[in-house]
């Protein structure tokens, strides 16, 4: 999505309902990227990237909550448990978390394994198919 | 006038979860980002130009009070700004405050005709992280361009281009308002934009402003408008529309984007006096939720005005809900209704379906579109100023003779 208005270019919604969650390493320690800001709103929250300039969705407060405090916690598997997302629903947050780490809205919290760097700075092309 | 926004159903309760479309429908607790236009002046006289821009207003918010809104945004979480005019470059403070929105976590887009995009400014600028620099032009040679937006306006925008490209800065922007004239230009468009390195925008010709004067002339035709729809279905994912097409949505295919008018719902405009209207496009006392000078500031406009209140309940009259298309257009775009006169609850005046055009058809002989009261064009000639052939052009007011005004004037010295 790009804007008169909005131009800002958008990653795929994070919604705890696709399943496009190979990238992404769970077990990791994953925190919100640095230059990113999150900001609260009815359906959830806006994430905007302000070195992207992506701005995405997350579309339900338990995100929120995940993405916030992804940092208080050993991985990114620990912070689902202490969320108290359900054993069922966790494959669905964990490919929102991997469309999030694909546009670098998270980002591995210390040195991590060549492979997980990689992934984490890889292309957002997927995360935003209407960004050029 | 009266009934002003389309049939809505009073006081909606806001879904929870589905669609973020609908989401948005209901509106957010501050804009995604927002238009600021910093001043009316303008060394331009376009002839489309949105806001009617040309003299600077005594009224437009000073340094401090600039910062004030700065300072807002920045409370509010508005992560960017779409800032314009005007010519916003000709503001004094106009680098101050780029670097006083970057340090308050507010990143800047800024759109210019380049007049002051010298070596040294596109060196500051690429080296300026989260500014995203627009340079306007609306014809693929100078010969379509100055035609719209004046003699002259096609050279110092390409200088500035070269500039920002010998700069090394990053993402630049070429900003064009796809119209008659240029519409077959697309591909040159990409070609010259690409050259420069830089990344091509098009956006729609509304009827707001000066455009609601040339807007019969120079909208696209409906066979344009087809081409235009299979061009960004082709080249779309390289270039930025702005959400600005979503009315084509209705021959098909979805545009990427939020095919959504989103005024006053998630974007609007602060214009240089700091009035807060719904969108850019709609620089009408209709549209004005409140100014920021004003108890509460722009917090308070954006949360609690009564127009943003109404353009938050989804439509749920009107000729186009009944359209087998309304999910994919919305209605399309609620100013270029507006200023041509048709009712809000009824469709585009370029309605792909053809509904527009019938509706600008069967509109009573009587009809006058509302015009803005908010005028600043320049009253006197303005070097280089656009002559579109058969175009009301500001009447020329030059003196009869050179020095007409000098005591020595007529006076025959020989």
């Amino acid at each position: 999505m790009r804007g008169v208005l909005i131009d800002a270019p958008v990653a795929a919604p994070a919604e705890p309902m696709s399943d496009a969650g190979a990238a992404f390493d769970p077990a990791l320690p994953w925190r919100r990227a640095r230059s990113v800001a999150l900001r609260p709103e009815p359906f959830g929250a806006l994430v905007y990237h302000f070195g992207n300039r992506k701005l995405s969705f997350l579309k339900s407060k338990t995100l929120v909550t995940v993405v916030e405090t992804l940092a208080d916690h050993p991985s990114a598997e620990a912070t689902l448990v202490a969320c108290g997302v359900p054993e069922a629903q966790r494959p669905a947050y964990v490919s929102a978390l991997a469309d999030l780490a694909r546009s670098q809205m998270i980002e591995v919290r210390t040195s991590s394994p060549p492979t997980a760097r990689e992934l984490a700075a890889g292309p957002c092309d997927e995360a935003a198919p209407e960004d050029s | 006038m009266t009934a002003v926004l389309p049939s809505r159903t009073p006081a909606p309760e806001r879904p929870t979860g589905g669609r973020l479309i609908d989401q948005f429908e209901y509106g957010l607790d501050a804009p995604i980002c927002l238009t600021w236009e910093l001043t009316y002046a303008c060394n331009l006289a376009c002839v489309h130009c949105l806001s009617s821009s040309g003299r600077r207003d005594p009224r437009e918010l000073s340094t401090a009070e600039a910062e004030a809104v700065i300072d807002e945004l920045q409370r509010m979480q508005v992560f960017y700004v779409n800032v314009g005019g005007g010519e916003p470059t000709v503001r004094p403070d106009f680098w101050h405050l780029l670097d006083y929105a970057i340090g308050h976590d507010v990143g800047v887009k800024f759109s210019t005709n380049g007049v002051k995009l010298d070596r040294a400014r596109a060196e500051q600028l690429a080296r300026t992280d989260y500014v995203d620099v627009q340079i306007s032009l609306d014809g693929a040679t100078a010969e379509v361009n100055d035609a719209v937006r004046g003699a002259g306006s096609f050279a110092t925008a390409t200088r500035a281009l070269e500039n920002l490209a010998e700069a090394g800065m990053k993402d630049f922007k070429v900003s064009v308002v796809v119209t008659r004239e240029n519409a077959g230009q697309l591909d040159e468009f990409k070609a010259l934009t690409d050259r420069y390195g830089a990344q091509l925008r098009i956006t729609r010709l509304r009827p707001s402003g000066r455009g609601a004067d040339v807007w019969d002339q120079l909208h696209p035709t409906q066979a344009q408008q087809r081409e235009l729809y299979q061009w960004l279905l082709a080249n779309g994912d390289n270039v930025l529309t702005g959400d600005s097409f979503f009315h084509l949505s209705a021959f098909g295919e979805a545009l990427p984007g939020l095919n959504l008018c989103g005024a006053g719902r998630v974007v609007c405009l602060i214009d240089p006096v700091g009035d807060v209207y719904a969108c850019p496009f709609a620089i009408h006392e209709n549209f004005l939720a409140g100014n920021v000078r004003d108890e509460g500031g722009f917090q308070r406009v954006w949360q609690s005005s009564e127009l943003f209140a109404d353009l938050r309940s989804p439509q749920t009259g009107g000729a186009c809900t009944k359209c087998a298309h309304f999910d994919a257009c919305r209605g399309g775009c609620m100013a270029a209704k507006f200023f041509t006169g048709l009712p809000l609850d009824g469709p585009d005046p370029e309605c792909v379906q053809g509904y527009g055009e019938t509706a600008l058809a069967a509109r009573d002989a009587a009809t006058v579109t509302p015009k803005s009261h908010i005028d600043h064009s320049h009253k006197g000639p303005v070097r280089g100023q656009p002559t579109l052939l058969g175009m009301p052009s500001i009447p020329k007011a030059a003196p009869a003779r050179i020095c007409d005004e000098s005591p020595l004037a007529g006076l025959d010295l020989r």
